[in-house]
């Protein structure tokens, strides 16, 4: 194992040449080039086979999964993305993890109207065609479920990157500010305080702090350019950047102003954060910075054997962009600056690169982020030491990945 | 009614008048308008008992949350878990955790039943709260009626628990540091995943 702490990409091309001499050397001569394979002989399919494109049959597999024990059934449930599937930084539409209280509400646009009212100069009524009439905005967050890794407070449970870390998704939301529809309105100065509601049947509600509403937050119609599914809201839902998930209304239809919090059920019995001394925090909105390797992980294991190996994951903070991520293989004795590649946008998640040559001794792999803020993401021990082990919510400590001899990962805690 | 509007909204604000969307008519904003507030803000007049509550939970909800709260399969419990907040197992319901009574009523005003939401008047959900809190030794008589009137009269018990998020100093200034190199002296695996078979396929 070398402890080179950037990429050589000599060392890297000579040992990968090396080990391709040999492999040649091996065989008398690939079939998957010796032969002549269907696809390269007869006529594949044409266009408008597919008016909407799938994936290859060969990726059926990936597939957002969910864990049956976790929830009492599927309506008011959640599932996960599979991160250690995905490159990059943009998660695809279909792949996008889901969380309904009461299902997916399939809104007829047509149908569909946004309300305001309350405290206001005058309530109004849009409709889709009138929200597309306000100035667009293209913007990359993502959006991540206040309980992400929330089964893994009082130690590892889940096998899987997928289970551990896949409330969470990124796309380019393509919407209209929520101050300019406020304007529209007239809030009134006392108004301080923003109910955001659903057009679902658990008619999920937040109370959202006026300065964020005025700040940032959007109401998206599009999600990585076509309109947003119908589990992520369509035909309009509410995006608070770097804020917890949960307050990303989905097919929000009401927004009510108001002098003062609501404190409804998921800000109170829900997405409250209980520390060991019974006593809880509520209004916790920001997910601090966070990152995680995406493999190998238990579900992506190495199977290249040792030589040039290399180990990619995600990095977010709710406070702004990544400056730098770090990554140890040896259980946080040496750190390395890990590459940080592709664009590194505000609330947005940003994917690192590690390349090194693997022994093939057993590996401890943890990745560390850093935010705009100087905030250093801590151990799970250091929040449990704040928090207790009750907590559900905000789990954002480092995660530890073993790895054997074989390329097998296994999710593990360490001193 | 539409025409007073229209000639309100040109005489006081005209700049609005060629502007996107439309007057909500006070028949569609107290249609979609149904929350409440710890303060009492948006609570319909109305009333039920715990008796009543007693007979509508029985029929809508004890198939999941149970005949006494305790909450069925994996369905949430809404009574008891008193004194356990602070434990390694704590049981959060309306009783030991809730801060607002108006929390439940507006929750199962709507959200509940699960399924069939909306879909319960004014002095059922009334009488089911009474019921909730009943459940929870808030209130000791099946006669005992709650209503409009005397909703703030007996408020949940852990409110003066909750704060607001305090991360800020608490945990920012503690998590700035960075080690790099001979951070530890060893390292061990102190406890694994594998083995408690609990990840899907």
């Amino acid at each position: 194992m070398s402890n080179n702490s950037g990429p050589s990409r000599r060392k890297f091309l000579t040992t990968g040449l090396a080990a391709g001499v040999a492999a040649t050397g091996a065989r008398a001569g690939d079939p998957a080039i010796t032969d002549v394979q269907p696809w390269a002989q007869v006529l594949g399919k044409g266009v408008d086979e597919r008016g909407y494109g799938v994936p290859s049959p060969h990726e059926a597999h990936v597939l957002r999964k969910s864990v049956p024990w976790l929830t009492a059934e599927d309506t008011s449930s959640i599932n996960f993305t599979p991160l250690h599937q995905l490159d990059g930084i943009i998660t695809p539409n279909g792949l996008a993890f889901e969380r309904h209280h009461s299902g997916v509400a399939e809104v007829d646009p047509a149908e569909y109207r946004l309300m305001i009212n309350g405290l206001v100069d005058t309530p109004m009524v849009f409709t889709l065609q009138d929200l597309m009439r306000f100035p667009r905005h293209n913007k990359v967050y993502f959006l991540e479920c206040t309980a992400n890794s929330g089964m893994e407070w009082r130690g590892p449970q889940l096998n899987g990157v997928q289970f551990t870390h896949g409330m969470m998704h990124n796309v380019m939301y393509t919407g209209v500010m929520l101050q300019d529809v406020l304007a529209e309105a007239g809030v009134k100065t006392e108004g301080k305080w923003l109910l955001a509601e659903g057009a679902d049947a658990a008619g999920l509600s937040r109370s959202i702090p006026m300065e964020k509403a005025l700040d940032d937050c959007m109401i998206a119609f599009k999600m990585n350019g076509e309109a947003l599914r119908p589990e992520q809201g369509y035909p309009a839902r509410l995006v608070l950047p770097g804020w917890e998930g949960n307050m990303w209304i989905k097919w929000v239809r009401r927004l009510e102003v108001g002098d003062q919090p609501w404190h409804h059920r998921e800000e109170t019995a829900r997405y409250t954060d209980l520390l060991a001394s019974g006593n809880s925090r509520r209004f916790t909105w920001v997910m601090d910075a966070k990152s995680v390797i995406t493999e190998p992980s238990p579900q992506a294991p190495i199977l290249h054997g040792k030589g040039p190996t290399v180990i990619t994951g995600l990095a977010w903070s709710g406070h702004g962009v990544i400056p730098r991520v770090d990554v140890t293989i040896d259980g946080g004795v040496n750190w390395h600056q890990a590459r940080v590649d592709g664009p590194s946008l505000d609330k947005s998640l940003h994917r690192f690169y590690f390349e090194f040559d693997w022994d093939g001794k057993p590996l401890l792999l943890q990745s560390r982020a850093h935010d705009t803020t100087g905030y250093v993401q801590p151990t799970k021990d250091a929040l449990r030491k704040i928090r207790g082990e009750v907590s559900n919510y905000h789990n954002n400590g480092i995660q530890t990945w073993s790895v054997d001899s074989d390329g097998v990962v296994e999710n593990v805690e360490i001193s | 009614m539409w025409k007073f509007l229209s000639l309100f909204f040109l005489f006081s604000t005209p700049i609005l008048a060629e502007e996107i969307g439309r007057i909500a008519a006070p028949e569609e904003i107290a249609a979609w308008d149904i929350d409440i507030r710890p303060d009492g803000l948006g609570l319909p007049e109305g009333s039920g008992t715990v008796a009543e509550g007693e007979g509508i939970f029985e029929v809508q909800c004890a198939a999941c949350h149970g005949d006494f709260g305790e909450g069925v399969d994996r369905w949430p419990p809404l009574a008891g878990g008193f004194d356990t907040l602070d434990s390694e197992r704590p049981l959060k319901t309306v009783g030991s955790f809730w801060p607002y009574l108006s929390t439940v009523w507006d929750y199962v005003n709507r959200a509940m039943p699960f399924g069939d939401a909306q879909s319960l008047n004014v002095d059922e959900v009334y009488a089911l709260t009474a019921y909730i809190m009943y459940l929870n030794e808030i209130v000791d008589d099946e006669e005992f009626e709650l209503s409009k009137a005397n909703f703030l009269d007996l408020p949940l018990g852990n409110e003066a628990n909750f704060y607001p998020d305090d991360r800020e100093t608490t945990e920012y200034p503690f998590f700035t540091e960075a080690c790099m190199t001979d951070c530890k002296s060893s390292v061990e695996i102190t406890k694994h995943a594998s083995g408690k078979d609990v990840t899907p396929e």
